[in-house]
This record gives structure tokens, sequence and C-alpha cells, in this order.
């Protein structure tokens, strides 16, 4: 007797094949998804607060010298210039996120990790740093200082 | 005793082992030195996964009692000193040894055909390798790791698109916190080890498969005479250990690794900020790249650059076909680069106060 060759095409097992593919693809996706969203963490819901009241006096600030104050969560840099202005800027260095310091021996804002430096203002000067420094309103309330999101 | 034995070599194939030991060779020829480089890494491998498990017994990973946890076993807990200083000493001379290893690969072009898996999973190695110095380099969580962190874990984030995505994951949040310290910990000592295991395992079966290469230069002078792996080979291997663990005790006992002071997120940066000596050359590079190159910021493109660089590094087999001297040329600049930019970063800071 003669047997032909079956015609290519769809088969029965092919059909199951592709069925089991893809609920093995589907059952692994399932199973990766939930793995791969808790890698990520969750945004923290920081307080949207616009003002910040400090512990720290004015007078504590002398001319010429800057402090690191914690404002939400958030380095930020109190400091008083050498004409006695009470200034304050976020703290985090535009380069790559280190924490900068007031420089008193050349008045300007210094971030020792890559060597980058801003003026008083904030604004970026010398070295890697692509932005400036974000401000901060300071406002003197009886005793205390209040920092105001601009 | 003897049917003790027996049992033992049925069920666990020993008979079949032994073969295959006294099959191995070494070639022995005026670069068979360089052969000791792969065991020395496995050596020195082995001794941080024994003073790593000995240290978790006293380690506390968050961030109000790493560092107090690290300077109890530096100074109360019997010879924590040199459990952690072994470890962290261990760590630098692995990395070296590594490095050491997989320049002299390259240039005696062991990676040709039929090698050029062992070198895809040798390279993925050294990546696996950068990440436990970088995971490890936090864990005692003082201000030196804590800011080299927020540096290391900023760089990501200049890659375009999935880049702030990826720091996240790496930080475990938006800043480099204990949450940070978490992460990084369960890195140290799980992820990285479990996907370790299954490359260096691979690494082994493939050197064990296509035997040591012979560089072409000495492959062209005719048949080499070899060595027996075992014992003659081994034998060699082991006083090389022995050295090593020598070294490191002397290193240990003589330069106790130090601890620096306590992480304080709300400090500035020190100066004299600096990740580990291996990370130095992109450190330094990255404080001569200006804010933008033609409108692109300067970060993104050094991140493109040292991506695009790894990649290449991963795929040499499969690009240098025709074994042009150029590949050498460029491997010699790559290394003279990153030499000089390392020297240049151990000079003291220019304007720095």
């Amino acid at each position: 007797m003669h047997v032909t060759a079956r015609e290519p095409g769809p088969t029965r097992r092919k059909w199951i094949s592709y069925l089991m593919g893809t609920s093995f693809v589907a059952a692994a996706l399932s199973f990766l998804y939930p793995i791969l969203r808790y890698l990520v963490p969750p945004e923290t819901s920081e307080p949207s607060l616009s003002e910040f009241e400090l512990d720290v006096k004015p007078a504590d600030i002398a001319p010429n010298s800057g402090k690191i104050v914690p404002v939400g969560g958030k380095p930020v840099l109190l400091f008083r210039t050498a004409s006695g202005e009470l200034r304050a800027l976020s703290a985090k260095c535009t380069h790559l996120d280190c924490t900068v310091q007031y420089r008193a021996e050349r008045s300007d804002i210094w971030c020792a990790c890559h060597n980058g430096t801003y003026d008083t203002r904030g604004v970026n000067v010398s070295g890697p740093p692509p932005r400036p420094l974000t401000p901060l309103d300071v406002n003197i309330r009886g005793d205390k200082i209040v920092l105001k999101r601009v | 005793m003897a049917k003790v034995q027996d049992w033992a070599r049925d069920r666990l194939g020993l008979d079949q082992l032994a073969y295959l030991a006294q099959k191995k060779e070494v070639p022995v020829h005026g670069l068979t030195v360089f052969y000791y480089l792969g065991g020395m890494a496995l050596f020195l491998f082995t001794v941080q996964v024994a003073t790593g498990i000995l240290l978790l017994l006293y380690y506390r990973p968050s961030s109000a009692e790493a560092f107090e946890s690290v300077q109890y076993i530096m100074a109360d807990v019997p010879f924590g000193w040199l459990i952690r200083s072994i470890h962290s000493w261990g760590a630098n001379l692995f990395v070296g040894v590594v490095v050491l290893h997989l320049v002299s690969v390259f240039f005696l072009k062991a990676y040709r055909p039929p090698r050029e898996a062992t070198w895809i999973t040798g390279a993925v190695l050294l990546f696996l390798t950068m990440g436990f110095g970088f995971s490890g380099y936090l864990l005692p969580w003082n201000t030196l790791s804590y800011f080299a962190t927020k540096v290391g874990t900023d760089v990501p984030a200049q890659i375009p698109g999935i880049g702030h995505l990826l720091s996240r994951i790496l930080r475990g949040g938006s800043d480099v916190t204990g949450a940070t310290l978490s992460r990084f910990y369960g890195l140290h000592i799980a992820i990285l080890p479990a996907i370790t295991t299954v490359f260096l395992g691979i690494h082994l079966v493939l050197v064990q498969r296509h035997g040591m290469s012979v560089p072409p230069a000495i492959e062209r002078k005719g048949k080499t005479p070899a060595m027996r792996f075992v014992p003659d080979f081994l034998m060699r291997d082991m006083v090389g250990w022995l050295i090593a663990v020598a070294v490191l005790a002397g290193l240990a006992a003589f330069w106790p690794w130090e601890l620096g002071v306590k992480a304080d997120p709300f400090a500035p940066a020190p100066a004299g900020i600096r990740p580990e000596w291996y990370f130095l050359w992109t450190f330094q590079g990255l404080k001569y790249l200006p804010a933008k190159i033609a409108g692109i910021p300067g970060e993104t493109l050094g991140v493109l650059f040292l991506g695009g660089l790894a990649l290449v590094f991963l795929l040499v087999p499969l690009l240098d076909r025709k074994r042009s001297r150029w590949w050498d040329i460029a491997a010699v600049a790559v290394l003279i680069g990153a030499g000089v930019l390392t020297v240049l970063s151990l000079l003291p800071m220019k304007g720095a106060s």
C-alpha cells in the first residue's frame, strides 16, 4: 500500500506544543512580574511641606560659615555670606549627588568628591557640575529660621 | 575499610574522576608561569568565601548597627581584626590577580577558538567581582564608602531613559540610606554568590574541557612538552597558595584594614573621597569630563563610553577573528590610559583645601 507523505501544516501535535509553549511563557511572565516590581522600591510619600522650621538659630551661623541641615530628609546647606546674608541651597551636588560644603577660605561652595565649585548664589562655577544648586528662601521669624521651597 | 572504599568508589564514580585527573596536563614552556594566575584567583576566591562567612556571624546589616558591629569585630571579637583584615586585603589581592589573569589571557591570545566561551564567562566573572567589591565597600557604613556609593549609584542614573529607575533599584529608594545597605548586603552575600557559582562552574568545566591554551608563538614551534596536573602542577599551585596565605596574614597583621568614621548623611563629603583603587580610573575620568559635550551631558557620554568598552571587552573573542595587532595596541592604550588616570587620582587634589 502506498503511503503519501503528510502535508506540512498545522497538526494536532504542533497545536498542542504551541499551547504548551505559550502557557509556559505566560506562567513564567506571571512569576517574573511580581519579582521585578518587588525590586523597584516604592516611592516614599514625603509630606509635601513647603515650609520647614529649623532647630538652628540665626545667631548660630557666623558670617562666612555654613552648616548642613536636614530638610524633609534631604541635606540643605545653610550658610551666611561674608557680608552677613543668610542663604540656603540644596546641598546635593548636581554632578553625582555628593554633599557640598561651604568653604570659608574662598567664600564659595565646594564638592569634595570631584572638585566641583559653586558661587554663593549656587551657580556652578568650575569642575564637573552641570547645573546650579536649587535655592531655598530663608525667612526669620523671631528666633527661628524658616526655609521655603521656591 | 576496603568495603567502604569500594562502596564509595562505585557510588561516587571516583574511578572516572581519577582518570580525568591523571589525563589533565599543563604545557611546559617559557610562559607557563601565567598558568598559575587562574588557580591563584580561585584560591583567593575561596579565602573570600571562608572569611566572608565568618564575618556574617557578627556583622549587622543596618545603618544603625553596621559600623558598630564592624568596630566590635575589629576591637572585641578574638581574631576579628585578622578575619576582617584578611577579607579586605584578600578582596584587593583577588581583584589584582583577576586583572593579571585577564591581561595575560588577552595577550597570550588564549581566547581564540575553541575557548571563546571561557573568555566570555571569565569576563562576566570580572564584572561580578567588581560588583562584589562595590557592594562590599559600603557594608562597614563609613563616610568614605557612603559617599563613594552615592557617586557610584548615581552614575547609572546618567544612562538615558532607564537610568533613574536603575539607580532607584540599586539604592532601594531615591537616596543612599539604610535601605541601600540592606540591598547591598543581600547582593554581596546571596545574589552575587549565586550567580558567581553558576558562571565559575561553567568557566572551570570549560577549562577542563579545552585544556590549557598554548600561545600561538610557542604553538608554531611544534609539539610542546607537558607536565601532569596531578600531582606535579598542583603541588606548585599549592606553594603559591601558601605564599598567598603568608602575604595575607602579613598584611593583616602589620596593616590591619582601617574602619574610618561612621557615615553621616547630613555631613558634607570630606576631602579625600575615593572609591577602591580599581575604580579610581573611572572616578578620575569623571572629574575631567566637562558638564556638556556638544550639548550632551558629559557624564552620560562617559557612562555610554564605559558601557561600550565593557561590551567590546566581553565580546573580544567574537570580534577579534582575524587576530589583528590593533587589538593589542588598543588594549595597551586602554591599560596606559587607566594607569595614568589612576596615578593622577592619587596626586593631591588641586584646589582642595
